[in-house]
């Protein structure tokens, strides 16, 4: 059962990620990796979301009537967001600032709802729980790669700290604009797709067309 | 008025939902394949959007602002913390709702919306609208034309999206790239499109 446990919460990372195979959860959070340090704590917020909520959704998945679950895990998801968005504002009120809707809509990511739709409300509490992490760890993987690049290469620093010294402050790097607007994460995003299925090639998906070669007249 | 049409014309290209916020990804990358699929979807998601920003915007005069229950005799009451679960309360009504008009008055409406309509409940870019309606302090006339203008805008990014996809198909793209990879590059470069909105001036 460990074995599994741990399957469970390492498989999401990089074999079944959220983001770039099934396609959850790409909705809000792009477009706060513009820095690494909002990236975190964006990533932590969701992992505590998810994995709570599947541990709630997954305790009451006997009690709860098919026909309304859909409100029932929203009530549960939209109290954990709100516990969330109080804590940010009570001890840090900067990022709350920076983060602004977004942190409200962890409601609507549809990793949450997808991981409760899916896992929770089949399996026990524990398994949820630890599935619901592996899951919010894969989303904020990918969060914190693009929040890396684009830190980096757009404003010279991680962390605020610098690291490239751009040629504004008398360094010689010149840092790449484009990086700090929304566009570039879209990029950064189908690049990692890109070296995923290049790493796992089982994860390319098949062409709707082939292309074949027609002789030459 | 003159705000309005300036406020209407940022919320459908500069400050573009889904290609500057990156609100409604998810259904945006996975239902755009066909034209005819995205145009459906667009237009339930500027209708729901044209009904629950207004609603939500009264919502939070008249229930959650500081002293907004005055009214009903409590001054001081400040219920703003319960604006997250009223807002997606408010959506998950209104989805229901139309779908039950929808079925009742317009039958072939209904069945061209049908499948995408409870998947709007969900859909990042509805509850986002409500919130920057929140947290821009609109007022009842900015928030219809900002919930109308947004839908709207949402609506023209997936249905040009889809009509990129549906020619994209017949292009070699390199193994890694197909799929997913290369849907969210052209997304990419649409949004740069996008963005050249920013300059222009009311």
């Amino acid at each position: 059962m460990s074995q599994t446990k741990k399957e469970m919460l390492v498989d999401p990372l990089v074999d079944n990620n959220p983001i770039t195979l099934q396609v959850l959860g790409i909705c809000s959070a792009l477009a706060v990796t513009s820095s690494l340090q909002v990236s975190i704590v964006m990533a932590m917020a969701v992992i505590f979301v998810t994995s709570f909520s599947s541990f709630f959704i997954s305790c009451l998945r006997n009690q709860i009537p098919s026909s309304i679950r859909i409100i029932v895990q929203m009530v549960i998801i939209a109290s954990l967001v709100i516990l969330v968005d109080q804590i940010l504002k009570a001890y840090a009120f900067q990022i709350s600032k920076t983060l602004s809707v977004f942190v409200g809509l962890i409601i609507t990511n549809c990793i949450v709802m997808g991981r409760a739709e899916a896992f929770a409300m089949k399996n026990p509490p524990v398994a949820s729980f630890i599935d619901g992490m592996g899951n919010g760890m894969g989303y904020g993987l990918i969060l914190l790669l693009v929040g890396f690049f684009r830190e980096l290469f757009g404003a010279g620093s991680l962390f605020g700290v610098t690291i490239l010294q751009t040629v504004n402050n008398g360094g010689w790097y010149v840092p790449n604009g484009m990086l700090l607007l929304p566009p570039s994460a879209f990029f950064i995003i189908g690049l990692i797709i890109w070296a995923f299925r290049t790493w796992k090639p089982s994860q390319v998906e098949e062409r709707e067309y082939k292309i074949q070669q027609v002789e030459a007249h | 008025m003159e705000g309005l049409i300036s406020l209407a014309v940022k919320a459908i290209f500069v400050e573009n939902l889904a290609l500057s916020f990156f609100l409604g990804m998810c259904t945006f990358i996975a239902v755009s394949k066909k034209i005819s699929t995205a145009l459906g979807l667009g237009i339930s998601v500027m209708l729901v959007q044209a009904i629950t920003v207004p609603t939500n915007n009264l919502l939070l005069t008249y229930l959650l602002k500081p002293g907004a229950l005055a009214w009903a005799g409590f001054p001081d009451v400040d219920l703003t913390f319960l604006g997250l679960i009223s807002y997606i309360g408010v959506i998950a009504a209104m989805v229901q709702i139309l779908e039950m008009i929808l079925d009742k008055y317009f039958p072939p409406l209904y069945n061209a919306l049908g499948i995408f309509l409870p998947l709007i409940t969900v859909n990042c870019a509805i509850l986002g609208g409500s919130l920057f309606m929140v947290e821009r302090d609109y007022n009842f006339a900015e928030a219809t034309t900002y919930g109308l203008s947004s839908g709207f805008g949402w609506a023209l990014a997936i249905t040009a999206m889809a009509g990129v996809r549906e020619k994209l198909k017949y292009s070699d793209i390199p193994d890694g790239l197909q799929g997913l990879g290369i849907t969210f590059i052209t997304a990419g470069l649409m949004a740069m499109a996008f963005m050249s909105f920013s300059g222009v001036k009311l």
